[in-house]
């Protein structure tokens, strides 16, 4: 049906407001069901043996005495898992990394597993099966992986993307270019040239859910699955493929996701399921342990970037030029790319050039983790650009905004912007009281911008009306904070319906059709637009009935505020039907009144944010603390601000973790050291100030309120931000993320002795 | 294994069960009791997502095994609503957003129900230290912070 | 696997003597679930020592305190009169894990877990507290520090509980104190850390000190060369020089997930520094 997107410029009634959350009491009574949570008849445990090398072959796997062990019902390996992907590589990248099939290729890489009557059976059972590995030489760091030295991790790969087609195979999958301009002529006419090297750890999305689901496989070939996820027709769709199921027959229902930020994006263990399910014949619960999470679920990439940035003397950016190295894994990605898009999106730039290395490595499959790949290039370039205001002597804020992108720049990556929201963040961070707040000793403050594209995308919503006036809505994107919420407004302003009056659910895959992933901040962004395009055709509906109830004409009858109006003189004296008794009637004029929607969310406006940080150092032991902290982020339009606000301050908490402790740390062994919360150190509340939040309302001409995707910019400039703060605050440059304290330390002993 | 027979009171309830000797309280809780409110979010006492309250002191109870918990009083967050009525802390935790994902909300609840039980009037430092054991990925603290405090302002004038 | 709860000293004496297999003594357990999580350890046998009487409580006794080996680390921060004598102790046990391990967790746990990270350890050390060992060949008592012999190491024989840890009751114008580095504020292991004790005369003068450092060294460093850098002097700034320089100098660190070498041994000359401004306070030094 003809859905028009565009920006209306309305006066809003529901959209704005701040409701308690539908869902909201089942979480906090403990009734609501997580991955972990659900439970069939007759289900058993499943668990996966992983390697406990970096990289091995994998000559040989006896499963016969666990297969005897009593109470073990199925045991399986890359055998039960055939490849049916029939030539499509990422796909058999993905049934690779749920079960290695000829290599280990990173400590905690799955190759085996059970399913038994209980855990602890399970877990003898893992005991028995012998693997016998042929030890090969591996590589962890992105760096180390790029040299020509490097052990190879598969020798198909060639490096694609160059001028000429490579003749020997390497760890570099990819290169990848964007800009514009010449940016060798642009650094001629600059008078001041930044040129820094940064490195940034590898970092977990640290979800404090664990990978969880059930799977039940019929001998029919119908199967369910119920699983944490951030999307779970993509879920459905990489299963039934892997399986050799019917997509239609594999219904899949998502529980409530405890988190996922981009790592509940990725099948895992659910292939695994469903095979063990289907070997054993019985339902299969799996759950991942907190270890497994972190050694086998998909950290973000670790990266080496080099930036070179050049001004004239009145503050003008001439050129901007980065290289981007970032690691996938030990399967081709494409993270590098998009870092590489995002570098210098903020900027308007006459000459620019980034350019990408996607780089194998012996460590678990890269994932999405927040705005995926951004932070670090957003860290590499907002803290040159600091340093190039303080070699030009002007304030970081007025040189970014004389900088700044804005409506008509084309952007470092390609396209023009339309309306966008960087330079009124800046122009906020520069008023705001923040910004003038008083230091005290050993404090610094810092700020640094963000840029993420977001996602539209395919959605698919609906929404019924019952008899009695209430409105359920069906959304097919997972819920992972709040935008039940939202979307139950956004049903509400359109049909001019209270909020109470509608009940938003996420329907399972067999009841609503495919839906793209909540990723990408696209959840409120696409889902709204599909429930007000389903609420418009609904409206059709309700008036058609109006109209049939009245014995007028439908084109004479017109909906406001909730009610079918006669419009015009001739209908004076008919009274407005409200929605309810519309739908009261509805038995008897046509039958069930729902809208439908299915459509392509395009125009995701692009979204930019500011953030300002206070931090405090200690310079004895090189311990940071974050005292004060700004977020300044454009939403387009804010539908549940509460929840806006809670994007914001939870991308800058997930950020300010990865500036300052959180990090995988191998061992030279090529295993991971610290697969546990103790060690990998997600900010605890004591380490956190209030983190205060400004909405800016930026309306994208693209959607029908003007909203923007919110999720992810936030991440992205605190690695930034804090860096510069630490500047300011210590006197040190740090280029290597996180700035853990004895890294801290020795740059602060480095500048003393440089000084002595 | 031979099985351990437990005798031991939840939420006010009297119960009984049999567990493994090595079974942890949090798997009985789940996985025998149907109890699933308390969470697994790292099985090793880092998280607090499985708080509970055990008689009167704030555990982990993936730190405590099944068996010991014959005879002790169990207070998980299944216990806090008095039937419709939601505790203070569970109202304020909606009002204030105080959740995105919810997954660790009920470990967060037990542990400011504990915390305001010996701290009536905590102020927000003592809020941070005494919510340190429960990891929140979502959220920033900054909302759950509030809503303690709230929460204990109106406990306060009860 | 077998749980025994058993209700006297001697019984769970006899029950750990006589077992067959490993066997694993359960107070808070927040070491010995989590090892059994992992799947580092398999116990044939727990013997849970939570409902022996007088394990649970604390005692003022003649000479001091007496800590039962089953009192969480939590109740010590409850009990106002150890509060006031060993403030550094206290803070030290109220640091160990999250609030919710210090319900479960024992310093004599700490103890017996033998990692060079304890947190409680440096500042019982610094405290000269002992433990009380029932064994089949009946109790001993012995200093505390001669309980780890080394990462996951004690020098207990089968069949041997700590029963209690002693502390004196402390000496007047004396005081103690205790620091850890973390990289966060809270729910973490120390990468160095550093207790002080010490007692001054009536002019401020350093009369008896004990210097003990955590995460240094295998196991907890007692430094005489700390102490005597501090007695007979008042606390100014050569002696605290002197102290962080000597206890700078005693650490024999390793490089880990969680510290460098380097780190370890400049941040326990500045912790253990900071401690002994805090404990010389305490005493009422100005």
């Amino acid at each position: 049906m003809n859905f028009d997107p565009r920006f209306s410029g309305r006066k809003f009634a529901s959209v704005g407001t701040r409701p308690i959350r539908p869902d909201g009491i089942d979480k906090v009574t403990g009734r609501a069901r997580y991955g972990a949570d659900f439970n069939m008849a007759g289900q058993l445990v499943g668990r996966i043996l992983r390697s406990p090398h970096a990289h091995a072959k994998i000559l040989k796997i006896d499963t016969s005495k666990a297969e005897k062990l009593a109470g073990v019902k199925a045991v399986i390996t890359a055998a039960d898992l055939p490849d049916l992907t029939d030539g499509d590589a990422a796909m058999y990248d993905v049934l690779d990394n749920c079960m290695a099939r000829s290599k280990a290729l990173y400590d905690g890489h799955a190759v085996a597993a059970v399913a038994a009557v209980d855990a602890s059976t399970a877990r003898q059972a893992l005991k028995l099966i012998q693997v016998a590995y042929e030890l090969l030489p591996h590589v962890t760091d992105v760096d180390e992986a790029m040299k020509h030295t490097a052990p190879l991790i598969n020798d198909t790969i060639f490096t694609e993307g160059l001028e000429e087609k490579p003749v020997k195979p390497s760890n570099v999958t990819k290169r990848s270019q964007f800009g514009h301009g010449d940016v060798h002529q642009g650094f001629g006419h600059a008078d001041f040239i930044v040129e820094r090297s940064f490195k940034t750890e590898q970092t977990h999305q640290g979800y404090i859910e664990p990978h969880a689901c059930v799977a039940n496989v019929s001998s029919d070939g119908t199967a369910d699955l119920w699983v944490c996820t951030q999307g779970h027709f993509v879920y459905r769709q990489h299963c039934a493929q892997l399986l050799g199921l019917e997509a239609s027959k594999l219904r899949v229902t998502s529980s409530e996701i405890g988190g996922g930020f981009g790592g509940k994006t990725h099948v895992w263990a659910e292939p695994v399921a469903l095979a063990l399910s289907r070997k054993a014949g019985r339902p299969v619960k799996l759950v991942m342990t907190r270890d497994e999470v972190f050694r086998a679920s998909g950290p973000t990439s670790a990266t080496s970037i080099d930036v070179k940035i050049g001004a004239r003397k009145d503050g003008t950016i001439t050129a901007a030029e980065a290289t981007l190295r970032y690691s996938s894994g030990p399967y081709a990605g494409t993270w590098a790319e998009i870092g590489a898009m995002t570098a210098f999106a903020c900027y308007k730039l006459d000459n620019v050039k980034t350019v990408g290395y996607e780089v194998l490595v012996n460590r678990p499959k890269t994932a999405a983790y927040r705005a995926p790949s951004a932070p670090m290039a957003a860290f590499a370039v907002e803290s040159a650009v600091d340093e190039l205001a303080k070699e030009l002597g002007m304030d970081p804020v007025e040189f970014r905004i004389k900088n700044a992108a804005q409506e008509g720049t084309r952007s470092s990556y390609g396209p023009v912007y339309g309306p966008i929201g960087i330079g009124p963040t800046l122009e906020a961070a520069k008023t705001h009281p923040h910004m003038k707040a008083p230091l005290g000793k050993n404090q610094g403050r810092g700020m640094a911008c963000g840029f993420w594209f977001n996602f539209g995308g395919q959605t698919c919503t609906d929404l019924n009306i019952g008899m009695d006036g209430s409105v359920s809505l069906a959304v097919g994107t997972v819920d992972v904070g709040g935008s039940r919420a939202s979307l139950s407004l956004v049903a509400a302003e359109e049909l001019g319906i209270a909020y109470e009056q509608v009940k938003a659910v996420v329907a399972d895959t067999s009841s609503l059709g495919y839906n793209d992933m909540t990723d990408g901040s696209r959840g409120t962004f696409s889902s709204s637009m599909a429930t007000i395009s389903a609420a418009r055709n609904a409206i059709k509906i309700l008036r058609d009935r109006a109209a049939q109830m009245w014995d007028i004409p439908v084109d004479d009858v017109v909906w406001e505020n909730g009610h079918a109006i006669a419009k015009g003189e001739k209908y004076g004296n008919l009274a407005a039907l409200s929605l309810k008794e519309i739908a009261a009637a509805s038995g008897k004029t046509g039958g069930p009144i729902a809208g439908h929607s299915e459509l392509v969310a395009d125009g995701a406006g692009v979204s930019f944010a500011t953030h300002i940080c206070d931090i405090e150092v200690d310079p004895e032991t090189g311990a940071a603390r974050v005292i004060r902290y700004t977020v300044i982020q454009d939403a387009g339009k804010a539908v549940h601000p509460t929840y806006v606000e809670g994007q914001y301050q939870g991308g800058a908490a997930q950020g300010i973790g990865w500036a300052l402790n959180e990090e995988y740390i191998y061992g030279k062994d090529g295993r991971l050291q610290n697969a546990g919360f103790l060690d990998y150190r997600i900010p605890v509340c004591s380490d956190l100030p209030m983190i205060d939040t400004q909405i800016l309302e930026i309306p994208n001409p693209n959607h029908p309120y003007g909203v923007r995707g919110v999720g992810e910019t936030s991440i992205v400039p605190p690695l930034a931000a804090i860096a510069n703060a630490m500047s300011n605050a210590a006197g040190v440059r740090m280029t290597h993320i996180p700035m853990s304290p004895p890294r801290v330390l020795a740059a602060i002993e480095a500048e003393r002795e440089g000084r002595a | 294994m031979a099985g351990v027979a437990v005798s031991t009171t939840i939420n006010g309830d009297h119960v009984e069960y049999l567990c493994q000797p090595d079974e942890t309280l949090l798997d009985v809780l789940r996985d025998r009791l149907g109890l699933t409110g308390a969470k697994e979010g790292c099985g090793t006492g880092d998280c607090g997502a499985c708080s509970i309250i055990l008689d009167n002191r704030l555990v982990c109870s993936c730190l405590v095994l099944g068996a010991e918990a014959e005879g002790r009083i169990v207070e998980t967050v299944e216990g806090m609503a008095h039937g419709e009525k939601l505790h203070t802390l569970q109202q304020k935790f909606l009002e204030h957003a105080a959740l995105q994902c919810g997954i660790c909300t009920p470990g967060f609840l037990i542990a400011a129900k504990d915390l305001l039980a010996k701290n009536p009037d905590p102020s927000e430092e003592e809020i941070r230290f005494g919510l340190a054991g429960n990891l929140c990925r979502c959220t920033g603290y900054d909302k759950i912070v509030r809503a303690v405090q709230d929460a204990a302002n109106v406990m306060k004038g009860a | 696997m077998r749980y025994i709860r058993p209700l006297s000293i001697e019984d769970a004496v006899g029950l750990l003597a006589g077992a067959s297999g490993t066997s694993a003594i359960l107070a808070g357990g927040s070491d010995l679930l989590v090892r059994m999580k992992g799947g580092f350890v398999e116990p044939d046998l727990i013997v849970d020592i939570k409902a022996i009487a007088g394990l649970s409580e604390i005692r003022e006794t003649a000479d001091g305190f007496s800590i039962g080996a089953a009192v969480p680390c939590a109740v010590l921060g409850e009990n106002s009169a150890l509060k006031k004598a060993w403030p550094g102790v206290v803070e030290a046990a109220k640091l160990i894990g999250s609030k919710q391990v210090q319900g479960r967790c024992t310093i004599t746990g700490n103890l017996c877990n033998a990692s060079p990270a304890a947190d409680s350890v440096p500042a019982l050390v610094a405290a000269g507290a002992k433990a009380v060992v029932a064994g089949p060949s009946g109790k001993r008592t012995i200093a505390v520090e001669a309980v780890p012999i080394g990462p996951g190491k004690t020098s207990l024989s089968k069949g041997e509980i700590i029963e209690a840890i002693l502390l004196d009751s402390q000496a007047p114008r004396s005081g103690d104190a205790y620091l850890r580095f973390i990289p966060r504020t809270e729910m973490d292991i120390a990468v160095v850390s550093a207790g002080v004790n010490l007692t001054i005369d009536e002019h401020g003068v350093i009369t008896a000190a004990r210097v003990a450092l955590g995460a240094a060294a295998p196991t907890v460093l007692l430094v005489a060369e700390a102490a005597e850098a501090l007695i007979g002097r008042k606390l100014d700034e050569a002696a605290l020089e002197r102290l962080a320089k000597v206890c700078a100098g005693a650490c024999r660190p390793i490089d880990d997930k969680r510290g460098t070498i380097e780190f370890r041994r400049k941040v326990a000359g500045v912790l253990a520094r900071r401690a002994a401004t805090t404990a010389y306070a305490r005493a009422g030094g100005k």
